[in-house]
């Protein structure tokens, strides 16, 4: 801390690296009836999503990087929207000036996804047609239609061409579906702890989120808006998730076998271990920020992700792609096992994309992505200032 | 697997390789020799390497490398699909040294392998008169604790290349004896430390 400072807090805003405070916006398209026609053949129209941006984008409009988020992401990637919120972004450790995402150089947008609770076009939206919430009567959604969806806010910023796309998990599904699905649009490609397609244990899991959500006695067919919440059941599917997300190392690390305020066994179903505690606390504070059928639809999608559809083979999907490839994942990851990123690497390999991966050696599982301890950072950081520095692009204040 | 030093190697395979190729360096490491021949042979460069530390340093060059191991991972990649195959100061270190080689030649018009030679008399100097596993300032692995598990001396090297119709096109041999320069003599098997060969598939 510098001289002078100590003991008083340092706002957010003026923190070296942050990006300051930051604000939610809004994009409205597809108005009826020019709904967009979505992989199910079903029709959604108007659609809003919700994004944030940070940093400048420069004249060309050439240093634009979009960000993508996971399952209970959102479009608050990086800042904080008061100086006393808890906590800043869910990826502020890698977006801010001098970061990895450095908003000194690049305009950085982070947008929600269709299907979303924060703010985007989604189960809790209302229905303009009946002016009721959609529930269970919004349409299915896929990975390929958010990022259709996407496609519009970006045309709406008025940028051509990305210089890169990335996410994690989820969000590598849509860095990838971005960079197959409009070579055009995509210079770079950055898809973390992600899968071509989930394997049927990562769908077993999620298949037992979702029965947790519709077992619940308050859940009423997804019609529970204005009433009591399908809680336990998304608390349950979040606490499910939580596991899947660590590994056995990191569980050991984070919690051991330690008890949670106590010396001694209670002999009773209360808290007893700390991992119980913590797997309890999260899916509490879940049920307050994300609602239970957008967890059912947002996870049917990830589940149905395929990207070598409608290609039939990953060979031929990623066939005659430009895209600059950088695919990261971590050696922990149980729930995106390296084995399947390599799998993209290889089809990328044979038809000689330009496609660099490495395989970070965390321990933190799934969850590695958002704990930055450094490398990821670092690699991307240099992958990026490669990627800028061969499009011509170097200083977002200098143009 | 070569602790750093004079890198005569690097030039010799620089010459090998015209400007403008495709070429795959197999174990690239640091991609100290891949980034030369970005920079001044404007190839387009692809590495393969094992180590995160290694595939980090290559991202900080600006390279595009996959981690991966090459005893595994080249039967993706289709025939010819680089003008150039190189592996250097790898060779020793792999599980299956015929097969990366028959693999090398199928996936590359032409091979380039450069390794040390097992042969070259302060090996057997350090062998004959210590009795022990030879530690060179270039090899300093201890036996129980080096990733190099498969030497192999000039002479063999040569009668694999016969036995397997691979042929050899050009050879350098390398000397450290002289301040790290190309060797031009007699009985290469005793006085090059290392070799390295420009391959094609004989048949």
């Amino acid at each position: 801390m510098p001289e002078g400072t100590e003991g008083k807090t340092v706002p957010h805003s003026k923190q070296p690296g942050s990006i300051g405070l930051v604000e939610k916006q809004f994009y409205t398209f597809c108005e009826p009836p020019h709904e967009m026609e979505l992989a199910s053949g079903a029709k959604l129209g108007p659609i809003t999503l919700a994004y944030e941006t940070y940093g400048q984008l420069n004249r060309d409009k050439s240093n634009a990087i979009l960000i993508l988020h996971a399952l209970s992401g959102d479009a608050h990637a990086a800042g904080k929207y008061e100086e006393s919120d808890k906590h800043p972004g869910w990826w502020d450790n890698n977006i801010g000036p001098g970061k990895a995402f450095d908003t000194d150089k690049y305009f950085v947008i982070s947008s929600n996804v269709i299907g979303g609770c924060q703010g985007s076009t989604g189960p809790p939206s209302i229905n303009p047609a009946t002016g009721k919430e959609y529930g269970l009567s919004f349409p299915m959604i896929t990975v390929h239609d958010m990022v259709r969806a996407q496609v519009h806010l970006i045309d709406h910023l008025g940028i051509g061409k990305l210089l890169a796309v990335t996410g994690g998990s989820m969000g590598g599904m849509q860095a990838l579906r971005w960079a197959v699905s409009f070579p055009d649009r995509v210079i770079a490609s950055i898809p973390i702890a992600t899968t071509s397609k989930l394997s049927p244990q990562g769908i077993a899991f999620n298949e037992v989120g979702r029965v947790a959500i519709m077992a619940d006695p308050n859940f009423h067919d997804g019609d529970y808006y204005g009433k009591t919440v399908p809680r336990e059941g998304l608390a349950l599917a979040r606490m499910i998730g939580h596991i899947t997300y660590l590994s056995d190392d990191s569980m050991h690390e984070k919690f051991g076998r330690k008890l949670r305020g106590k010396k001694s066994f209670g002999y009773n179903f209360n808290v007893d271990f700390e991992v119980e505690s913590y797997l309890r606390y999260k899916g509490d504070t879940f049920v307050h920020r994300f609602d239970a059928n957008s967890y059912l639809y947002i996870t049917k999608a990830i589940d149905y992700f395929d990207l070598s559809l409608p290609h039939g083979s990953l060979v031929k999907a990623v066939e005659g792609t430009n895209t600059k490839f950088l695919i990261v994942s971590f050696k922990s990851d149980w729930l995106y096992p390296p084995y399947q990123a390599r799998e993209i690497v290889k089809a990328m390999m044979i038809n000689g994309i330009d496609v660099t991966y490495c395989e970070i050696d965390s321990r933190y599982g799934h969850d590695a992505f958002l704990l930055d301890e450094g490398e990821m950072s670092k690699i991307i950081t240099n992958f990026l200032a490669n990627v800028a520095e061969s499009n011509g692009i170097l200083e977002a204040a200098s143009t | 697997m070569m602790a750093e030093g004079a890198r005569i190697d690097h030039s010799v395979i620089l010459d090998f390789i015209p400007a403008g190729t495709k070429v795959l360096d197999l174990g690239c490491g640091d991609g100290s020799l891949l980034v030369k021949l970005v920079r001044q042979k404007a190839v387009t460069g692809r590495g393969i390497e094992i180590s995160e530390v290694g595939v980090r340093s290559c991202i900080a060059k600006g390279l595009t490398v996959m981690q991966g191991d090459i005893d595994k991972g080249l039967r993706d990649y289709p025939d010819n699909s680089f003008d150039y195959v190189v592996l250097n100061q790898t060779l020793q270190a792999v599980k299956k040294p015929d097969v990366v080689l028959s693999e090398i030649l199928r996936v590359g018009k032409k091979g380039i392998v450069g390794f040390p030679n097992f042969a070259y008399w302060k090996m057997r100097f350090y062998l004959f008169s210590y009795g022990r596993m030879p530690k060179t300032e270039f090899l300093p692995f201890e036996w129980y604790d080096t990733p190099n598990i498969h030497f192999c001396s000039i002479v063999d090297f040569r009668e694999y290349c016969a036995k397997n119709g691979v042929r050899i096109e050009k050879t350098v041999y390398l000397s450290t004896d002289r301040g790290g320069r190309v060797l031009r003599g007699v009985r290469p098997n005793l006085f090059a430390e290392n070799a390295v060969y420009l391959l094609s598939a004989g048949r």
